[in-house]
């Protein structure tokens, strides 16, 4: 099922090994490996033209520093393949990457259980991120529910559709990503200030990366960018 | 397999001649240049005789103009802390620029949070220049000290600083430059550029991290932030870092006496990596200004690729780039340069820099010429965005 990207170079001699290079380097394994061999793309664009998936998602702007499109083909309520376009720095491609993996891997993940994908799960399976990179792999789990969104839609199946609906961000405070737009709207637009309003994260870090990303999203929503 | 260093506007390796005029002195001449003994004042002479290159290679009226310090970003943080206290009394108002250095803008942003100061930040055109129009409007009469930088180390945008100089002169405010991206390509003559103080670093002209210089006009009234037993005539104590200062003077020696003939050739290096580039990746747009930029550097856009994937891959090729997208650094925001200069985020996640140096070769460009299309094939064909030149730039 791997699909290893190669380097097309404008020389006939110039297939190095990309990963020979460098000894040390600033992510796992896993996230290199996926950085490096996507998995589950699109060969050719007469294949991406002509796919036929039963959903489609997409999240983020090339503004943003992320983007995300997903497709994804369901069956006996499974998903049965995925394929992916992503626009971001490595942990976003490896992070899509490896998500596309977990849902279509084995006989493919029940729909029901794609749509509680968590973006802590991605980051698990990935052997971690580096904590400022967390950010960079909150967004594949929303174009994965929009693609099943998507495919509820298409298929009548209106019923089961889920909204992007209040979702908890710190288990220990119960803050919800509701409460950081509520808070942004009141005017907080730093973490600092946000944390005075809803103590999110104090005493949780891990969750501090994504409540970054949601302050940021929200603002540029209700105040634009810089 | 061979590294390929394009990453010079970070920093330079150490040169030779640098390393063997400094090696004598840290167990052979280790004196401290206070001390009365024979050891002593061989130290404060070989100090001496470098502060008096430096002195000269800088054009500056006398010794005591030139204070050497632990970093670039010290000398910044001393020319505006040190300005700004010592002239409080006369106002409270610093102009500069939204293209600075960090080591400007969060120096800049301490006086404001803490010490009451206000701080106009000037805009820059799309080439990343200041206009000259825009300093005569923001002068104010309590602005005690103008800081722009001589040339930005992202994009490579070379100030009209003799003309902003002359501004702040006619106003009778300090002005204060930080050129730690001029020291080895410019003309740093402080008489021909009319400035009060300037900053240059020692680990940006194949000279040793961890030394600085800030040249300081006799008549600039500033104060030390580092006290003690005195040194650097007042201006910064702690026993002088006699080899890294010696080799800092040699390093400056070295790179100006070479610039011409070196800018030659790196700015001959540089338009074939640019037009190399630019002919074989289509939507590929050159940042900051056509023909006043340093010419070592290309700070380059390549649309629908964000910066880290393509830095990331040109790493595992040997070729090391640095990018001004957000995943590059500690905040959620692209490169503050670019986005002054009015580009759209979208530009500035896509950032990639080059910056040529003193072993860089024809093969070497030849590499990434040969490497780098590819790289961008690749990373287009996983990229859902598909932005037009045009659109970015209008």
């Amino acid at each position: 099922m791997t699909e290893t990207i190669k380097i097309e170079s404008t020389t006939a001699d110039n297939s190095a090994d990309v990963t020979a290079g460098s000894k040390s380097w600033f992510y796992t394994d896993v996230v290199k490996d996926h950085f490096f061999n996507p998995r589950n793309l699109f060969k050719t664009n007469e294949e991406a033209e002509g796919y036929q998936y039963d959903g489609m998602g997409m999240v983020g702007s090339p503004a943003c520093g992320d983007m995300m499109k997903i497709w994804i083909k369901v069956g006996d309520g499974r998903i049965k393949d995925c394929k992916w376009q992503t626009f971001g720095c490595a942990s976003a491609i490896a992070s899509t990457s490896m998500m596309s993996v977990m849902i279509s891997e084995n006989e493919g993940m029940k729909v029901e259980d794609a749509m509680k994908l968590k973006p802590m799960d991605i980051v698990k399976r990935l052997g971690d991120l580096p904590t400022r990179k967390f950010h960079c792999s909150v967004l594949g789990d929303k174009a994965l529910r929009a693609a099943i969104n998507d495919h509820y839609e298409k298929s009548g199946q209106n019923d089961k559709v889920e909204k992007e609906k209040v979702r908890v961000v710190d288990h220990i405070a119960k803050v919800t990503d509701h409460d950081i737009e509520e808070a942004v709207l009141e005017g907080a637009v730093t973490l600092e200030a946000v944390q005075r309003k809803t103590k999110v994260g104090i005493g949780n870090k891990s969750c501090l990366p994504e409540v970054e990303q949601l302050i940021r999203f929200y603002k540029e929503k209700y105040y634009g960018a810089d | 397999m061979k590294e390929i260093y394009l990453d010079h506007a970070a920093t330079t390796y150490v040169r030779e001649e640098v390393r063997q005029a400094m090696s004598k002195y840290y167990s052979e001449e280790f004196g401290n240049p206070g001390s009365f003994h024979t050891i002593g004042l061989r130290a404060k002479e070989a100090l001496a005789e470098a502060r008096e290159k430096v002195r000269k290679l800088i054009n500056a009226g006398r010794e005591h103009e030139i204070i050497f310090t632990g970093s670039g970003t010290e000398s910044i943080n001393m020319a505006i802390k040190g300005v700004a206290a010592a002239n409080k009394d006369k106002g409270k108002h610093i102009v500069t620029s939204k293209i600075e250095h960090e080591a400007v803008l969060e120096t800049c942003y301490y006086l404001e949070k803490r010490e009451g100061f206000e701080v106009t930040y000037l805009d820059v055109d799309r080439y990343g220049q200041v206009n000259p129009e825009d300093l005569k409007k923001a002068i104010r009469d309590d602005t005690i000290l103008i800081s722009i930088m001589y040339a930005n180390n992202e994009i490579g945008t070379i100030q009209k600083i003799k003309e902003l100089a002359e501004i702040a002169k006619e106003h009778k405010i300090y002005f204060h430059t930080d050129a730690c991206q001029a020291g080895g390509t410019l003309d740093i003559d402080t008489q021909n550029l009319g400035v009060d103080l300037m900053t240059i670093n020692g680990s940006k002209i194949y000279g040793p991290k961890g030394v600085g210089l800030l040249y300081k006009k006799m008549s600039v009234k500033m104060h030390p932030l580092i006290h003690g037993g005195g040194q650097e005539n007042g201006m910064r104590s702690g026993t002088e870092n006699t080899a890294s200062i010696i080799g800092f003077a040699k390093a400056l020696e070295l790179a100006q006496s070479e610039r011409e003939e070196e800018n030659k050739r790196l700015l001959h290096l540089r338009e074939k990596l640019v037009d190399g580039i630019k002919e074989k990746v289509p939507k590929v747009m050159l940042n900051g200004h056509p023909t006043e930029r340093l010419p070592n550097n290309a700070n380059i856009t390549i649309l629908d690729v964000e910066g880290e994937a393509m830095m990331l891959y040109l790493n595992e090729y040997g070729i090391c780039t640095s990018s001004g997208s957000a995943c590059t650094s500690l905040s959620l925001d692209p490169s503050h340069v670019i986005l002054a200069m009015g580009l759209p985020y979208e530009v500035a996640h896509g950032t990639l820099r080059f910056t040529l140096g003193k072993r860089t070769t024809e093969e070497e460009i030849d590499k990434v010429l040969e490497v780098l299309p590819g790289i961008v094939q690749s990373l287009r064909r996983i990229s859902p965005v598909n932005l037009t030149l045009e659109e970015v730039q209008k």
